[in-house]
């Protein structure tokens, strides 16, 4: 009995066929309670609406969270869910992922939740690659405290906490993830439902840790902070698609481009002034996390040309395959563990 | 006592020994202690143990700091503690003399290498001239053995260093002892075999060592005679010497097999609990998944996690990690999963004593969490005992979905005992029994799953871990709507719900064993209870006054959240109710908030176990100072009885303990 699902009673039956679902079968019966208008909205719609396209049943899924108004995600998934604390949700889904691999485990999180409380649990469920597909809706604010400035905003940022401005570096989250060691980077935004569908499958395929920020607006405390790239009439200039093996250019005519300079760094250049052949061709797979830091930090804020996309895809060994594997090895070599032998293992003696 | 003789030597018989390897910390004591003690208890001794070290991994050698002591207690009768204080000290140096001079009895045998006892280690150690030569030992037996020396030059034809060589006196000094004890070396030169089977010259060594130390104590003429302790007249059956630590974690196993839950420990290194993960992970044939978190929170939010999913989730901690658990224990006791947290209980507050034991976490364990946010706590009593206790906390856990704490502490922890061993069939079966279906019916007439839908009897709410259709389910830390599960924050919903979870812990009460109190005569006015690892000192002090001819009742908990149903009766009998502990009075409030009896609470925390003389004298100044049970006469001015059946030396009267 070494994997944990055998200990589970409906384990018995055998694979059945995944019936065919829709939106509603993933909704649940409660009500939504996110401020009207909240980017949260397009997200949960978002992946309600990916669920049936990915193959996978309602049984075997979980989404976890931790605290903040992303956290609350769950109570709207009809799955199983667990709303939990502040900014644990990825240490709660490691002992979940790595004793139940037959689950789709997600975790839903905040800037606050993961990059200020949790930061630590982040940063190694990324490092070990445990199975979990974290969803990290960025949104540079504490919104459920009612407005305080969070580990990515803006410096000099007027809050309720800083009424003369924020003094703090912000964090990258694709940049601490990379340099986490994490092995699936993407990024998103909550006004294109088509490619946050896109980039949550690929996410959801990826095996190990899948890293998404999600830039995603709060109307009431931080309106518009990704206006100037992800608006309708911004976005063809200001956000950079990443499409694996393809030169990387934007532009209503594709009429930018992003190029290696021969000092390592990466700049936006116009693709009529350097040529075509010059552009920098996106590759997801290399091993090296270099360039894919590089485009991380090719804009310095969402007021300059950003890439969104994969960044990163490369395999790498799960942490629950391995501890699996780790366990099952030693069951092989020793045969199923014998409780009374056990007892007896060190030096026992008789009496009478 | 009488007189027998083997070959040459004359060898007189003993009941009992206390003896305490001290040395620096990297001069191998523990080695030493451990490899004596195994020999011991395959002689068939009883015994019990005692490792008392720094938490510096090495202290500058030579210094107080750096002394590393274990103090082992073997006998040829029933005991139950690792002794007050030695009748044998071996000072590998002048440090580890003068660390340990003050337990020893007038009349201690004292061995120490000489060859240490130079200027600088001197000076080291504090001492302005030798101890050896100014005759501040006069009223102890003083053996100087050159074992620096013999040990080098035992090696110095098999190629080894003379460096090198001089590390295997920790071996000389064992193989002294087992010939003044009359232990056989065979256990230990095949353990020596089989340890450093990769390393021929270290072997060699410790081995040439090893024989010069029993060769020594046979030729030198230095000791009158040799001594033999007969093994002891222990139950029928099949024995080890255990420590608390891997009894933990065989219990753990144990669990997990009588319920057929995979294990799953999450945790962080931390003294003294780490050994339980360490055992743990050598285990895996029997699925166990041993999870090295980043931090204490993360260790218990990955059992907790497992937990959800299915599995036995566990995590084990001492000191300042239970301190950062406390937010998810208060999750689970939300959520309603079984979690066993085990607090291997240190000196405290902050990093306090690390390697030092203390009983001082009980009121953390009741109260420790923000919100009403009871937890059924279970203690272990002696080293062997985490081995039940461990099954009991998985069984309450289980049975009634709820967070169990286990109090162990560093003593229970490193501390040994001879363990019969149970018959695995006969252990307590644990049922998961987990939803297989549907539990309620909605307003429309279909058949819905509810998560806190709860068991008439136990209050217990469904375990229904992902994986079963229809049974899709949220949960969280937010409060709960009865039944439903579902967010709710209306009072009169809070209310009910912070009644049943309290009720659900209190309830089990009908579903533990009544007090046990041991009172042989009958007719005790005195009652002394504690819980925890006392249970051994305080049975001795109890026995010892006893031996003097009062009526003193003994009870100790396992149980301290809920207190078995009878025990407000049981403290009613007694005119007078004496609680010792390792703190500042924990129990002792608990009890008196709970059961309005006026308990004397008697308390020391000073990093060690109680002696059982301290509370042989607290139970005397009790019985004087309240006139009940008492014999004719003061009997702590009395005589000491010339037989006492546990412990070195008579208590010297009122505040005796140290």
């Amino acid at each position: 009995m070494t994997d944990l699902a055998h200990a589970h009673p409906h384990d018995a039956g055998g694979p059945t066929p995944v019936a065919v679902t829709t939106r509603k079968d993933w909704s649940s019966d409660q009500e939504v309670r996110w401020c009207p208008g909240c980017g949260d909205y397009s997200i949960l719609a978002a992946v309600q609406m990916l669920m049936p396209e990915l193959g996978v049943r309602r049984e075997s899924t979980v989404f976890l969270s931790g605290i903040g108004c992303a956290a609350r995600f769950p109570y709207y998934m009809n799955t199983y869910g667990l709303h939990s604390i502040h900014g644990r949700a990825p240490a709660i889904a490691t002992g979940l992922a790595t004793t139940r691999p037959d689950l789709d485990v997600w975790v839903v999180t905040g800037d606050g939740d993961s990059l200020s409380i949790g930061g630590n649990h982040l940063i190694h469920a990324l490092r070990r690659n445990v199975n979990l597909t974290i969803l990290l809706f960025n949104n540079q604010i504490y919104g459920l405290t009612k407005g305080q400035y969070s580990p990515t905003s803006e410096v000099a940022k007027v809050t309720k906490s800083t009424p003369f401005g924020s003094l703090e570096q912000p964090f990258n989250p694709l940049s601490l993830a990379l340099g986490a060691e994490a092995s699936f980077v993407a990024r998103t935004h909550d006004m294109d439902r088509k490619h946050m569908m896109e980039t949550f499958r690929r996410a959801h395929d990826h095996h190990g840790s899948s890293f998404v920020e999600i830039y995603q607006n709060c109307n009431v405390f931080n309106d518009g902070a990704f206006e100037a790239i992800t608006g309708k009439e911004h976005r063809s200039d200001m956000l950079i698609p990443l499409v694996h093996g393809e030169p990387i250019r934007f532009g209503a005519d594709g009429e930018h481009g992003v190029v290696l300079r021969p000092d390592g760094t990466l700049e936006v250049v116009s693709v009529a002034g350097v040529g075509e052949d010059a552009l920098l061709v996106h590759d997801e797979h290399r091993d090296n996390p270099g360039l894919a830091f590089q485009l991380s930090r090719l804009s310095r804020g969402p007021y300059e040309p950003t890439p969104i996309g994969v960044f990163r895809d490369v395999d790498r060994p799960e942490y629950g395959d391995e501890m699996s594997r780790q366990v099952d090895g030693v069951v092989e070599r020793r045969g199923v563990g014998d409780l009374a032998a056990l007892l007896r293992s060190g030096s026992s003696w008789k009496v009478g | 006592m009488s007189d027998t003789t083997t070959n040459e030597h004359p060898s007189h018989l003993l009941d009992r020994v206390v003896i305490r390897f001290a040395g620096d910390s990297g001069d191998g004591m523990q080695l030493a202690g451990d490899r004596f003690t195994t020999s011991s208890a395959l002689l068939g001794n009883d015994l019990a143990t005692f490792p008392d070290f720094p938490a510096e991994i090495r202290a500058p050698a030579g210094t107080l700091a750096g002394v590393s002591a274990f103090q082992v207690h073997i006998s040829d009768h029933d005991i139950s503690t690792p002794g007050d204080a030695p009748n044998v000290l071996v000072a590998m140096n002048p440090a580890a003399l003068r660390a340990n001079l003050d337990i020893l009895p007038p009349g201690a045998t004292i061995i120490v290498n000489v060859d240490a006892f130079e200027e600088r280690n001197l000076a080291k150690a504090g001492y302005e001239t030798s101890p050896l030569a100014d005759g501040s030992l006069s009223s102890f037996s003083v053996y100087e053995v050159p074992m620096t020396s013999i040990t080098t030059e035992v090696s110095k034809d098999a190629g080894v260093k003379p460096r090198d060589a001089e590390r295997s006196k920790n071996f000389f000094a064992l193989g002294l002892i087992s010939w003044l004890y009359t232990r056989p070396l065979e256990p230990t030169a095949a353990w020596i075999e089989e340890r450093y089977e990769g390393k021929p010259l270290v072997k060699e060594a410790n081995l040439r060592a090893l024989k010069a130390g029993f060769h020594f104590g046979e030729t030198a003429e230095l000791f009158e005679s040799s001594y033999e302790v007969r093994p002891a007249e222990l139950a029928p059956g099949e024995y080890v010497n255990i420590t608390g630590n891997t009894a933990t974690a065989w219990g753990l196993i144990a669990a997990s097999t009588r319920s057929g839950l995979p294990l799953f420990l999450g945790t962080y290194p931390i003294t003294p609990a780490s050994d339980i993960l360490h055992e743990l992970s050598k285990h895996k044939q029997f699925g166990v998944r041993t999870f090295q978190a980043e931090d204490e929170i993360a260790g218990i939010g990955a059992a907790l996690g497992a937990s959800f999913g299915g599995a036995l989730g566990v995590t084990t901690t001492s000191g300042p990690g239970l301190d950062l658990k406390s937010e998810m224990i208060g999750l689970a006791i939300n959520l309603e999963l079984p979690l066993l947290i085990i607090d291997v209980q240190r000196g405290g507050p902050s990093t306090g004593l690390p390697t030092k034991t203390e009983q001082a976490d009980l009121l953390h364990a009741m109260y420790g969490r923000h919100g009403e946010a009871p937890v059924p706590i279970v203690a272990a009593r002696t080293p062997s005992h985490c081995f039940e206790a461990v099954l009991e906390a998985a069984r309450l856990a289980v049975k009634y979905r709820t967070p169990v704490i286990l109090l162990s502490d560093g003593y229970l922890a490193n501390g040994t005992e001879p363990w019969r061993l149970p018959d695995v069939d006969d252990l307590p079966r644990i049922e998961p029994d987990f939803a297989t279906g549907t539990n309620h019916v909605d307003d429309d007439g279909n058949p819905v799953f509810w998560p806190y839908v709860r068991d008439e009897d136990t209050l217990a709410r469904p375990w229904a871990p992902p994986g079963l259709s229809g049974l899709e389910h949220r949960i969280g830390g937010l409060e709960k709507q009865d039944g439903s599960g579902n967010v709710n924050y209306d009072g009169a919903n809070h209310e009910r719900m912070t009644r049943l979870r309290a009720a659900k812990v209190a309830g089990i009460a009908s579903d533990i064993p009544p007090t046990e109190v041991d009172d042989p005569d009958g007719g005790a006015e005195v009652l002394v209870i504690g819980w925890g690892s006392t249970y051994g000192a305080i049975a001795a002090g109890v026995q010892r006054t006893r031996a003097r001819g009062h009526k003193v009742a003994q009870a100790h908990l396992v149980h301290l959240n809920p207190f078995p149903s009878d025990l407000g009766e049981v403290l009613s009998r007694y005119k007078r109710v004496l609680v010792p502990e390792v703190n500042l009075g924990q129990l002792s409030r608990l009890l008196r908030a709970e059961f309005l009896v006026d308990v004397v609470s008697f308390t020391q925390l000073r990093g060690v176990p109680f002696r059982a003389a301290s509370l042989e004298s607290a139970i005397l100044e009790l019985l004087n100072a309240h006139g009940v049970g008492s014999v004719p006469g003061d009997p702590s001015e009395g005589a000491p009885p010339t037989e006492l059946p546990d412990g070195e030396f008579p208590a010297n009267g009122k505040g005796g303990h140290r």
